[in-house]
């Protein structure tokens, strides 16, 4: 068991405030609490807020992660106030004061309290956020398959916090992006095998230029979801999706520019960045460079490759030549291609149905037994590495 | 000023049903809530909802296992009206989208969960109450046309008409200040319990109680509100919820000799015993010196019985709260909980269609009393509840509103007479009482210490008079906040109100009932007396505090009997 008996310590607090009735800027403001180390930085603010200064505005409702009221960022990243322990905040913070700030990305109310009417819920509405129900509805319940319920349960677990839209560099850059939380909740609908409008939905957010090839893969929404909803990743299998199973060709480019992406990976090993421009624009050959499209858009990108090469971003010799690996190597690549497009169905990474962790692997199995398909799941991605396993501090990869 | 068919106030389960059910009923709708809809307590709701939707199941045995969960003081012909209509509307649920488990035919799958005869609880992981919640809310938003949402509006008061019909209420827009009148030909209140009476709590902290307080106040009658629900499974630590699912998948209950205590408490049932069952058992084997812990306050619960793969699947929520709020895995470990204020039985008292005795007042959810939990609520009726009486209610309301006029628009008189309100508590002198976070912990600890899973006469009486205290020292409790944009101090303030009217009603009825029934248990008065108390207290505001009276129970099939699990 763990020691539930730690004695209270002193922690500073340094939060953001500000006062729209007061015409006067933001300002830090520090306060001293009281509390056991494993408390949670919300219940420092709310000791605060309750023995020295009443008007501090932060939402907050469950303290049980669950409501997703209190999003904010503490000493820079976003986090539930409710669900971050107020010794690891400290021990992260630059000088000992553990600083709460309000989200990124949207505008601040008051205090800690941001308007996610403005940002956040706009964009949800974005990607029509309701089921359109494959008709006729069954008298009873729709028959599906089990795991599916599953897999959209992951993204259905998203409170709505918003703590992936604080910190999306994409937003940041393109503020009318649809974002990861929206995106996360389109998955929800093109996952569900209930809905009737998968090509749609997906025609649709593929050929928005905002949609989900705007989408950077910075993996800060994946670090910053305090649920492991996993927003980039939904974005991702809605990308795989359109492109791999409805076939959805976007005038953004974006499934071409995948599409190349991967062929490149697959013959060189590495990125072949030269190549990679015209290929998305011109066609997924080496004859692709040879496509106006291709000649139209090496001229509108020479200024940034110009600029990369200046700063050594990029090398120019490789940049026009590519990379090259070691035969064993690139054989590696090819086996991880083989393996991949050769599955009988594509595996998705989803935390319900896989876990956290699978170094346990015979535990895992017949644990399992409840369940045929768990196990089935446990059992392949024992054979198979799964991201998760790359990650598992216990895990091996071998490839 | 806004005028509608149906103003609901509270935008959980209860409200948010309801306004899908008036929309569809062609009712102009208002829906209201002091938070952002999805931000309402039925998040937090884990286990799932029972149905007997099973083919070998009848909603018969669902309504009887009911009843006996009450103790006998449920209704019983608004506990056939839910158990009976609980597989349509479960069904409803699955084709607006919740996405229910799956068995390996791909139907739905079920869980067992307490008080049930077999496994019949519906469930989204454990995070049931969250999927129906957003799920509902994707709704709303596809209704939008039809549907006017108020999102972070705080009500003050219910508005009466000269005839004693509700007829608005008044509110104010939390985020510039501004109070509002809104009219509307009937009022549905959905706005939950009152967790945070007590201290620790499950409860949200904005389950403050307002609805039942602001119906009291209109002078509607409060029934059951001696039956306060003790989980049996709440975290040491904080009081946070351990899903009555962990229970179900197959966790167990140990105390300090490592013995599976449930076994004398309950042989048949076990740790799926109802929950006031299961809650006393603890209780006493704390009492009894048998708890684990350094003070050995707590009972162990250990899920590391359920396969962990299907823990990581269908309890992947509390594996969470376990890692984060107790620094436990719990697949791995056995972790301490203990009995913890969960539920309110009692509300505002309603027939089946949600009609309160105030014209034009209804009220669905936790903030209602049916009754149809009686003394002690199964797990995994509350969502039930909340979905059936919401779309009654809803249903009624839009009906009673297609055959009558607008009310008459309330007077700026009146609205002022609120603006004043608040305005005296922002005038109060600082330094000039005490803080109002200090008399709502008082009444927290007051209330978990006497009004708790055991009480008697001695403690009772002296929560009453700590209570009465607390009322005159919230006249002078000062708020630091003088501002208008999201004022949360100067609200804190006027949910104390809530908090101290719904305290003033549930001591008093705890008082009157002198037997044990459900979650009440008297240890001066250990018996259930059906002779004498086989019978519902109403309670309503007199000029000197709480009026009691009384109201049948409705016997319909199920006579009463011991009650054994």
């Amino acid at each position: 068991m763990a020691d539930t008996h730690r004695p209270p310590e002193q922690f500073k607090l340094r939060l953001r405030r500000y006062d729209p009735e007061s015409r006067q800027p933001p300002y830090w403001d520090e306060h001293e609490v009281k509390l056991e180390p494993h408390r949670s930085v919300l219940e420092g603010i709310l000791q605060a807020k309750a023995s020295f200064d009443g008007s501090i505005g932060i939402r907050c409702s469950c303290r049980a992660a669950i409501c997703g009221s209190c999003g904010v960022r503490i000493n820079g990243e976003p986090h539930l106030a409710c669900h971050t322990h107020l010794d690891e905040a400290r021990r992260l913070s630059a000088d000992g004061v553990i600083e709460v700030e309000p989200m990124g990305n949207m505008p601040v109310i008051k205090d800690l309290i941001v308007d996610m009417d403005a940002v956040h819920w706009k964009k949800i509405q974005r990607v029509t956020p309701w089921l359109i129900a494959k008709q006729p509805v069954p008298e009873r319940e729709y028959i599906v398959e089990r795991e599916s319920m599953v897999d959209i349960t992951q993204t259905m677990a998203c409170i709505q916090c918003g703590a992936c839209v604080s910190d999306c560099l994409a937003m940041e850059v393109d503020p009318g992006f649809v974002g990861p939380a929206a995106l996360a909740k389109a998955y929800r609908f093109v996952g569900d095998p209930r809905d009737d409008a998968h090509f749609e939905r997906l025609n649709d957010l593929s050929e928005d230029p905002q949609g989900i090839y705007d989408c950077t893969h910075c993996f800060k929404c994946v670090q910053a979801c305090p649920k492991d909803v996993n927003p980039m990743g939904q974005i991702m299998r809605l990308r795989r999706i359109a492109g791999s199973d409805h076939h959805i060709e976007d005038d953004n480019n974006g499934h071409r520019h995948e599409a190349a992406f991967v062929t490149l990976i697959r013959d060189y090993g590495l990125l072949h960045e030269a190549e990679l421009l015209p290929r998305s624009y011109g066609g997924n050959s080496w004859l692709g460079k040879f496509h106006p499209n291709a000649g139209l858009e090496l001229l509108r990108s020479s200024r940034v490759a110009a600029l990369g090469i200046l700063r050594g971003k990029m090398n120019l010799k490789t940049a026009l030549l590519g990379h090259k690996l070691a035969k064993p190597d690139l054989q590696a690549i090819k086996r991880i291609y083989q393996r991949v497009e050769g599955a009988e169905k594509r595996r998705e990474l989803n935390l319900y149905i896989t876990g956290t962790d699978e170094d346990d692997g015979p535990t895992a199995g017949s644990a399992g037994s409840s369940d045929g398909a768990s196990a089935a799941a446990a059992a392949e991605s024992a054979a198979q590495p799964s991201p998760q396993s790359a990650v598992s501090p216990e895990g091996s990869i071998d490839l | 000023m806004p005028e509608h068919d149906v103003l609901i106030i509270g935008a959980g389960l209860a409200g948010q049903r309801a306004a899908l059910a008036a929309v569809q009923a062609k009712a102009s709708v208002a829906i209201l809530s002091k938070v952002h809809p999805v931000r309402s307590h039925s998040v937090a709701a884990a286990g799932g909802i029972n149905a007997a939707i099973s083919i070998d199941d009848d909603w018969r045995s669902h309504a009887y296992d009911t009843v006996k969960g009450s103790d006998y003081l449920g209704d019983q012909d608004a506990i056939e009206v839910m158990c009976s209509e609980a597989p349509k509307e479960v069904m409803h649920l699955e084709h607006i989208g919740v996405t229910f488990h799956r068995n390996e035919r791909g139907e739905l799958d079920l869980r067992a969960f307490g008080g049930a005869s077999m496994k019949r609880t519906a469930y989204v992981a454990d995070i049931t109450g969250q999927a129906i919640l957003h799920v509902l809310y994707e709704q709303l938003l596809k209704h939008h046309a039809q549907l006017d949402r108020y999102e972070e509006w705080f009500v003050t008061s219910l508005l009466q008409d000269d005839g004693g019909c509700c007829c608005g209420a008044i509110a104010r827009d939390i985020r510039t200040g501004r109070m509002e009148a809104f009219a509307a030909k009937s009022v549905i209140l959905a706005c939950g319990g009152a967790g945070q009476v007590y201290r620790p709590t499950t409860n949200a902290l904005i389950v403050t109680g307002d609805g039942i307080a602001q119906a009291y106040r209109l002078g509607a009658p409060l029934m059951d509100m001696e039956m306060v629900q003790y989980h049996p499974t709440t975290l040491v630590e904080n009081g946070l919820l351990i899903t009555e699912g962990a229970r179900g998948e197959g966790a167990i209950l140990l105390n300090s000799e490592g013995e599976r205590f449930m076994e004398r408490y309950a042989p048949n049932k076990l740790e799926l015993a109802s929950r006031d069952v299961v809650s006393r058992a603890e209780q006493t084997e704390i009492l009894e010196g048998r708890g684990v812990g350094a003070d050995k306050a707590g009972i162990y619960l250990d899920i590391t019985k359920v396969p962990r793969k299907r823990t990581l699947e269908a309890l992947r929520e509390i594996v969470n709260i376990g890692r984060d709020f107790a620094g436990v895995d719990i697949t791995r470990e056995p972790i301490m909980i203990r009995p913890g204020q969960h539920y309110m039985m009692g509300g505002v008292k309603t027939d089946v269609n949600g009609a309160t005795p105030i014209d034009g007042l209804y009220a669905a959810g936790e903030v209602a009393c049916v009754s149809v939990h009686g003394g002690n609520r199964l797990g995994a009726n509350s969502l039930l509840d909340t979905l059936i009486f919401g779309r009654r209610a809803g249903e009624h309301a839009a009906a009673r509103g297609s055959s009558m006029p607008m009310p008459k628009t309330p007077s700026h008189a009146r609205v002022l007479e609120d603006v004043a309100r608040i305005d005296e508590v922002l005038a109060r002198e600082k330094g000039g009482g005490r803080r109002v976070s200090e008399i709502k912990q008082e009444l927290g600890d007051t209330m978990n210490r006497h009004v708790a899973v055991y009480r008697d006469e001695a403690g009772l009486t002296e929560a009453r008079s700590v209570v009465q205290r607390l009322r005159q020292e919230a006249r002078s409790a000062y708020v630091d906040d003088r501002g208008t944009v999201f004022n949360q101090d100067v609200l804190g303030a006027l949910e104390l109100d809530y908090m101290l009217d719904c305290a003033e009603a549930i001591v008093a009825a705890a008082i009157e009932r002198k037997e044990s029934r459900g979650a009440q248990f008297r240890t001066d008065h250990p018996q259930r007396d059906d002779e004498k108390w086989l019978k519902h207290i109403d309670i309503t505001r007199g000029q000197d505090g709480p009026q009691i009276s009384y109201s049948e129970v409705t016997i319909t099939q199920w006579q009463p009997e011991e009650r054994r699990y």
